[in-house]
Protein backbone atom coordinates (compact mmCIF):
# COMPACT_ATOMS: atom_id res chain seq x y z
CA UNK A 1 0.00 0.00 0.00
CA UNK A 2 1.42 3.85 -0.81
CA UNK A 3 2.56 5.50 2.09
CA UNK A 4 1.24 8.82 2.74
CA UNK A 5 3.41 10.85 0.96
CA UNK A 6 2.30 14.29 3.30
CA UNK A 7 5.18 12.68 5.64
CA UNK A 8 7.89 13.21 3.77
CA UNK A 9 10.26 16.32 5.62
CA UNK A 10 7.61 15.46 8.54
CA UNK A 11 10.13 15.96 11.55
CA UNK A 12 8.29 14.23 14.89
CA UNK A 13 8.59 15.32 18.23
CA UNK A 14 11.89 14.40 20.29
CA UNK A 15 11.09 11.15 22.14
CA UNK A 16 11.17 10.69 25.99
CA UNK A 17 15.11 11.04 27.31
CA UNK A 18 16.50 7.38 27.41
CA UNK A 19 19.50 6.61 30.39
CA UNK A 20 22.15 4.83 28.64
CA UNK A 21 23.06 2.10 31.47
CA UNK A 22 26.25 -0.06 31.74
CA UNK A 23 23.76 -3.09 32.24
CA UNK A 24 22.15 -2.51 28.74
CA UNK A 25 25.67 -2.20 26.78
CA UNK A 26 26.76 -5.29 28.60
CA UNK A 27 23.48 -7.08 28.12
CA UNK A 28 23.76 -6.06 23.81
CA UNK A 29 27.69 -6.67 23.68
CA UNK A 30 26.69 -10.30 24.90
CA UNK A 31 23.92 -10.69 22.74
CA UNK A 32 26.56 -9.63 19.30
CA UNK A 33 28.97 -11.94 21.01
CA UNK A 34 31.79 -8.85 21.33
CA UNK A 35 33.97 -9.40 24.27
CA UNK A 36 35.49 -6.49 24.18
CA UNK A 37 36.19 -4.92 27.85
CA UNK A 38 35.50 -1.19 26.60
CA UNK A 39 31.74 -2.32 27.00
CA UNK A 40 31.77 -3.99 30.36
CA UNK A 41 34.26 -3.02 32.41
CA UNK A 42 34.72 0.82 33.35
CA UNK A 43 38.20 0.67 34.58
CA UNK A 44 39.17 -0.99 30.79
CA UNK A 45 37.37 1.76 29.18
CA UNK A 46 38.82 4.31 31.24
CA UNK A 47 41.94 3.09 30.24
CA UNK A 48 41.03 3.23 26.86
CA UNK A 49 40.20 6.95 27.46
CA UNK A 50 36.74 7.04 28.00
CA UNK A 51 35.25 8.09 30.71
CA UNK A 52 32.74 4.99 31.39
CA UNK A 53 31.72 1.99 29.49
CA UNK A 54 31.20 2.73 25.50
CA UNK A 55 28.33 1.29 23.80
CA UNK A 56 29.24 -0.62 20.51
CA UNK A 57 28.46 1.19 17.13
CA UNK A 58 25.25 -0.52 16.52
CA UNK A 59 23.58 0.04 19.73
CA UNK A 60 22.13 3.73 18.84
CA UNK A 61 19.59 1.15 17.18
CA UNK A 62 18.08 0.07 20.39
CA UNK A 63 17.59 3.82 20.99
CA UNK A 64 16.23 4.98 18.17
CA UNK A 65 14.06 1.67 17.24
CA UNK A 66 10.67 2.31 16.42
CA UNK A 67 9.21 5.85 17.44
CA UNK A 68 6.95 7.94 16.05
CA UNK A 69 7.93 8.30 12.61
CA UNK A 70 6.58 5.28 11.80
CA UNK A 71 3.33 4.24 13.89
CA UNK A 72 1.52 6.95 13.06
CA UNK A 73 -1.57 5.13 11.41
CA UNK A 74 -1.84 7.95 8.89
CA UNK A 75 1.15 7.52 7.12
CA UNK A 76 -0.30 3.64 6.45
CA UNK A 77 2.73 1.36 6.87
CA UNK A 78 2.10 -2.63 7.66
CA UNK A 79 5.09 -3.20 9.68
CA UNK A 80 4.07 -7.01 9.35
CA UNK A 81 5.88 -6.31 5.67
CA UNK A 82 8.77 -4.17 6.78
CA UNK A 83 12.17 -4.93 5.83
CA UNK A 84 15.26 -3.13 7.08
CA UNK A 85 16.93 -1.72 3.55
CA UNK A 86 19.66 0.01 4.66
CA UNK A 87 21.63 1.85 7.82
CA UNK A 88 23.69 4.40 8.70
CA UNK A 89 25.50 5.73 11.53
CA UNK A 90 27.42 8.86 11.96
CA UNK A 91 29.00 9.59 15.27
CA UNK A 92 30.50 12.53 17.10
CA UNK A 93 31.18 10.62 19.97
CA UNK A 94 30.47 6.47 20.81
CA UNK A 95 27.10 6.54 23.47
CA UNK A 96 28.30 5.64 26.88
CA UNK A 97 26.88 4.71 30.08
CA UNK A 98 25.27 7.56 31.92
CA UNK A 99 24.46 9.41 28.84
CA UNK A 100 20.49 10.71 28.86
CA UNK A 101 19.58 11.06 25.40
CA UNK A 102 16.40 11.75 23.07
CA UNK A 103 15.59 10.92 19.28
CA UNK A 104 14.61 13.58 17.19
CA UNK A 105 13.51 11.83 13.14
CA UNK A 106 12.26 13.56 10.33
CA UNK A 107 10.84 11.37 7.62
CA UNK A 108 13.60 12.48 4.73
CA UNK A 109 12.53 10.49 1.61
CA UNK A 110 8.98 8.30 0.43
CA UNK A 111 9.51 6.43 -2.81
CA UNK A 112 7.87 3.62 -5.04
CA UNK A 113 10.76 0.88 -5.99
CA UNK A 114 8.70 -1.41 -8.21
CA UNK A 115 6.04 -2.83 -6.09
CA UNK A 116 7.96 -1.66 -2.71
CA UNK A 117 7.78 1.29 -0.87
CA UNK A 118 11.05 2.77 0.51
CA UNK A 119 11.22 5.22 3.36
CA UNK A 120 14.51 6.84 4.75
CA UNK A 121 14.11 8.35 8.18
CA UNK A 122 17.34 10.54 9.73
CA UNK A 123 17.51 10.51 13.33
CA UNK A 124 19.45 12.75 15.57
CA UNK A 125 19.93 11.16 18.85
CA UNK A 126 20.88 14.01 21.35
CA UNK A 127 21.84 14.19 25.29
CA UNK A 128 19.51 16.52 27.00
CA UNK A 129 22.41 18.83 27.54
CA UNK A 130 22.17 19.26 23.92
CA UNK A 131 25.09 17.96 22.16
CA UNK A 132 24.38 15.39 19.13
CA UNK A 133 26.08 12.23 19.55
CA UNK A 134 25.49 10.49 16.77
CA UNK A 135 22.84 10.81 13.82
CA UNK A 136 21.28 7.83 12.15
CA UNK A 137 19.39 7.07 8.45
CA UNK A 138 17.45 4.24 8.69
CA UNK A 139 16.07 2.93 5.76
CA UNK A 140 12.96 0.66 5.64
CA UNK A 141 11.45 -1.09 2.85
CA UNK A 142 7.58 -2.04 3.27
CA UNK A 143 6.97 -5.25 0.47
CA UNK A 144 4.46 -4.75 -2.01
CA UNK A 145 1.81 -7.36 -1.95
CA UNK B 1 41.25 6.69 22.78
CA UNK B 2 43.73 4.78 20.76
CA UNK B 3 43.59 2.31 17.76
CA UNK B 4 46.02 0.00 17.86
CA UNK B 5 46.57 0.23 13.88
CA UNK B 6 48.57 3.20 12.39
CA UNK B 7 47.72 5.26 9.75
CA UNK B 8 50.81 5.01 8.40
CA UNK B 9 51.18 1.27 8.39
CA UNK B 10 47.89 1.04 5.90
CA UNK B 11 47.61 1.79 2.46
CA UNK B 12 45.16 1.30 -0.22
CA UNK B 13 44.09 -2.27 -0.73
CA UNK B 14 45.35 -3.19 2.83
CA UNK B 15 43.42 -6.20 3.14
CA UNK B 16 41.74 -7.23 7.32
CA UNK B 17 42.04 -10.88 7.53
CA UNK B 18 38.33 -12.50 7.45
CA UNK B 19 37.23 -13.72 10.22
CA UNK B 20 33.65 -16.53 10.59
CA UNK B 21 30.86 -16.14 12.59
CA UNK B 22 28.55 -18.75 14.00
CA UNK B 23 25.55 -17.40 14.40
CA UNK B 24 22.71 -19.83 16.03
CA UNK B 25 18.56 -19.03 17.18
CA UNK B 26 19.87 -18.23 20.59
CA UNK B 27 22.36 -15.37 19.53
CA UNK B 28 18.81 -14.22 17.74
CA UNK B 29 16.91 -14.55 20.51
CA UNK B 30 19.32 -12.74 22.92
CA UNK B 31 19.63 -9.96 20.35
CA UNK B 32 15.80 -9.56 20.25
CA UNK B 33 15.66 -9.35 23.99
CA UNK B 34 18.73 -6.89 23.61
CA UNK B 35 17.80 -4.93 20.95
CA UNK B 36 13.92 -4.63 21.82
CA UNK B 37 12.89 -5.92 18.13
CA UNK B 38 10.76 -9.30 18.86
CA UNK B 39 9.60 -9.53 15.08
CA UNK B 40 8.87 -13.19 14.94
CA UNK B 41 10.37 -13.51 11.82
CA UNK B 42 13.54 -13.53 14.03
CA UNK B 43 12.74 -16.74 16.00
CA UNK B 44 9.54 -18.18 14.98
CA UNK B 45 9.85 -20.51 12.20
CA UNK B 46 6.13 -21.22 11.22
CA UNK B 47 5.55 -17.53 11.30
CA UNK B 48 8.37 -16.85 8.57
CA UNK B 49 7.70 -19.53 6.32
CA UNK B 50 4.27 -17.67 6.53
CA UNK B 51 5.18 -14.72 5.27
CA UNK B 52 7.55 -16.37 2.38
CA UNK B 53 11.02 -16.42 3.83
CA UNK B 54 13.03 -19.61 3.22
CA UNK B 55 13.10 -19.76 7.58
CA UNK B 56 14.21 -18.15 10.28
CA UNK B 57 16.62 -14.52 9.47
CA UNK B 58 18.67 -13.06 11.13
CA UNK B 59 18.25 -9.45 12.49
CA UNK B 60 19.47 -7.00 10.00
CA UNK B 61 21.35 -5.25 12.84
CA UNK B 62 23.03 -8.52 14.13
CA UNK B 63 24.43 -9.06 11.04
CA UNK B 64 25.39 -4.79 11.20
CA UNK B 65 26.51 -5.20 14.38
CA UNK B 66 29.30 -8.66 13.19
CA UNK B 67 30.32 -6.19 10.78
CA UNK B 68 30.96 -3.79 13.62
CA UNK B 69 32.42 -6.15 15.66
CA UNK B 70 35.27 -7.20 12.42
CA UNK B 71 36.08 -3.34 12.13
CA UNK B 72 36.48 -2.47 15.85
CA UNK B 73 38.42 -5.62 16.64
CA UNK B 74 40.79 -4.84 13.91
CA UNK B 75 41.27 -1.30 14.88
CA UNK B 76 41.54 -1.75 18.62
CA UNK B 77 39.38 0.79 19.81
CA UNK B 78 35.36 1.03 19.37
CA UNK B 79 35.65 4.84 19.82
CA UNK B 80 38.01 5.02 16.75
CA UNK B 81 34.45 4.30 14.36
CA UNK B 82 33.26 7.78 12.74
CA UNK B 83 30.47 6.72 9.84
CA UNK B 84 29.58 3.30 9.46
CA UNK B 85 26.93 1.89 7.36
CA UNK B 86 25.53 -0.86 5.11
CA UNK B 87 22.70 -2.16 2.71
CA UNK B 88 21.09 -4.75 3.48
CA UNK B 89 21.28 -7.32 0.25
CA UNK B 90 19.86 -10.87 1.76
CA UNK B 91 18.55 -12.45 4.47
CA UNK B 92 20.98 -14.36 6.76
CA UNK B 93 19.13 -17.45 6.99
CA UNK B 94 19.79 -19.48 10.25
CA UNK B 95 17.92 -23.05 10.49
CA UNK B 96 17.41 -24.76 13.95
CA UNK B 97 20.24 -27.53 13.26
CA UNK B 98 23.58 -26.24 12.79
CA UNK B 99 22.61 -22.25 12.62
CA UNK B 100 24.78 -19.96 10.11
CA UNK B 101 27.66 -19.45 9.30
CA UNK B 102 28.54 -15.81 8.13
CA UNK B 103 32.16 -14.85 6.66
CA UNK B 104 32.96 -11.64 7.32
CA UNK B 105 36.07 -9.89 5.53
CA UNK B 106 37.74 -6.01 4.43
CA UNK B 107 39.76 -3.93 2.75
CA UNK B 108 41.14 -0.39 2.99
CA UNK B 109 39.23 1.11 0.18
CA UNK B 110 40.65 4.84 0.97
CA UNK B 111 43.01 7.24 2.89
CA UNK B 112 41.27 10.50 3.93
CA UNK B 113 42.86 13.02 5.99
CA UNK B 114 42.89 13.09 10.20
CA UNK B 115 44.32 10.00 10.10
CA UNK B 116 41.01 8.47 8.64
CA UNK B 117 40.58 5.69 6.31
CA UNK B 118 37.39 4.22 4.50
CA UNK B 119 37.31 0.10 5.09
CA UNK B 120 35.12 -1.55 2.46
CA UNK B 121 33.28 -4.89 4.28
CA UNK B 122 32.49 -7.93 2.63
CA UNK B 123 29.91 -10.14 4.52
CA UNK B 124 28.37 -13.26 3.06
CA UNK B 125 26.24 -16.26 4.28
CA UNK B 126 25.01 -19.75 2.41
CA UNK B 127 27.18 -18.40 -1.01
CA UNK B 128 25.02 -14.69 -0.94
CA UNK B 129 26.48 -11.25 -0.39
CA UNK B 130 24.21 -10.15 2.80
CA UNK B 131 25.57 -6.71 3.15
CA UNK B 132 26.30 -4.51 0.44
CA UNK B 133 28.14 -0.81 0.53
CA UNK B 134 29.16 -1.96 3.91
CA UNK B 135 31.72 0.92 4.69
CA UNK B 136 33.14 2.24 7.99
CA UNK B 137 34.88 5.40 8.05
CA UNK B 138 38.06 4.67 11.43
CA UNK B 139 40.41 7.11 12.43
CA UNK B 140 43.80 5.19 12.88
CA UNK B 141 46.79 6.05 15.18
Amino acid sequence: MALNRDFIGRTFPPSEPYEVSRVKIREFADAIGDRNPVYRDPEAAKAAGHPDVIAPPTFPIVVSLGGPAIVDPELGLNLAMVVHGEQHFEYRRPLQAGDVVTCTSTITEIKAIGNNEKMTIETDITTVEGELIVKTFNTLVERGA
Amino acid sequence: MTAKVKYSDVEVGTEIPAQTYQIDRLNLVMYAGASGDFNPIHWRESFATQVGLPNVIAHGMYTMAQGGRFVTDWVGDPGAVVDYGVRFSAPVVVPDEGGAALEISGKVEQKLDDNKVVVALTARSNDQKVLTRAKAVVRLA
